[in-house]
């Protein structure tokens, strides 16, 4: 009787070893993470919602956005999520040249997105707007900023994985990165919809 | 024990979460944004509703149902990767979101219309 147990006792925690793959957890870890970006973000649309109308006698969103320009750099990001899921199901179907391929278009929309914002922010500069103006400066550049560092962060980790694809192909732990970032970008797409939405729509219906 | 591999390896494809992206959902996700995104911004821009605040409530529609289009069709959010964790994850962080939203705006909103000088005398005395 006791050495049946003590034998079915080792059996269990071998099986449950084998259950854990390696990376196998990744996916799940980086989810938590955007997750907690997330926080970060809901922190600075509640900082934006707070000093969003505190304009200090100085420039009102009316006085500074371009609709049309937001509505192009929109189009970029959507644009580029859509060939980040092309790259994917090349990815899914093993064709390295084609994920390389619709990886480099994703980076192009994305610097497009990026130029069009540092545009937007330089004109905003140079007619007086710039950060320290007024609250709703303050939390204007402070928020579509960090969406837009995270876009650049996404841009050097996607270049980092083109090469990586390059050199080793299409492996199980490029596959794995690949993931991860295609869980990054959408979610930065997400994250632009309540920016145009919150900031630039409703700021010109103010 | 090659059972065992087995059953890793179809655990470990069976909780891909991303196992389900097809050519026909990220299509149909992608036209879904468009319009999503097409409709607010023409609200906006033309003026059509000439209502503020019923035109505010109307892309703040617009916008969650795009980002719930987003989330199933681009994340491939379902109740299932993952063993429903991510699903939970997301709630609780949903949950947080909406604390520290309405929270701030609330009590900020508070603050400064009873902290406004003059404006709560002047509508007392009168």
């Amino acid at each position: 009787m006791a050495t049946a147990a003590d034998q079915a006792v080792p059996t269990f925690y071998v099986k449950d070893e084998h259950d854990h793959a390696e990376g196998g957890s990744t996916m799940l870890g980086f989810w938590i993470y955007l997750m907690s970006d997330c926080l970060i973000f809901a922190i600075l649309f509640a900082v934006y919602g707070v000093l969003g109308t505190n304009y200090a006698a100085g420039p009102a969103p009316k006085d500074l956005f371009d609709l049309s320009l937001v509505a192009v750099n929109t189009t970029m990001l959507l644009l580029s999520s859509i060939t980040y899921g092309f790259a994917m199901l090349s990815m899914e179907k093993n064709r390295v040249a084609a994920t390389q391929a619709w990886l480099g278009v994703t980076g192009l929309f994305g610097l497009a997105f990026l130029g069009i914002e540092l545009y937007e922010f330089a004109h905003m500069i140079h007619e007086g707007a710039t950060p320290q103006r007024s609250g709703f400066l303050s939390a204007f550049f402070t928020l579509v900023g960090t969406h837009g560092l995270h876009v650049t962060f996404g841009i050097i980790w996607l270049v980092t994985l083109m090469i990586q694809v390059g050199q080793r192909g299409l492996i199980a732990a490029n596959r794995r990165r690949l993931m991860c970032l295609s869980m990054f970008w959408h979610f930065l797409d997400v994250i632009w919809i309540g920016v145009f939405t919150f900031v630039y729509l409703m700021g010109m219906l103010r | 024990m090659s059972a065992n591999h087995d059953t890793a390896a179809a655990h470990e494809a069976h909780d891909d979460g991303h196992g389900h992206a097809s050519l026909k959902g990220y299509l149909t996700g992608f036209v879904l944004s468009v319009i999503l995104t097409a409709i607010p911004f023409w609200l906006v821009m033309t003026g059509a509703i000439e209502n503020k605040q019923a035109a505010a409530i109307v892309i703040m529609v617009f916008a969650v149902v795009q980002i719930v289009v987003h989330m199933i069709y681009f994340l491939h959010m379902n109740s299932s990767s993952e063993g429903g964790w991510s699903m939970l994850a997301m709630m609780f962080t949903i949950i947080v979101v909406v604390i520290v939203l309405t929270g701030s705006l609330w009590v900020m909103y508070h603050l400064n219309t009873n902290m406004m000088p003059g404006l709560h005398e002047m509508s007392e005395m009168s």
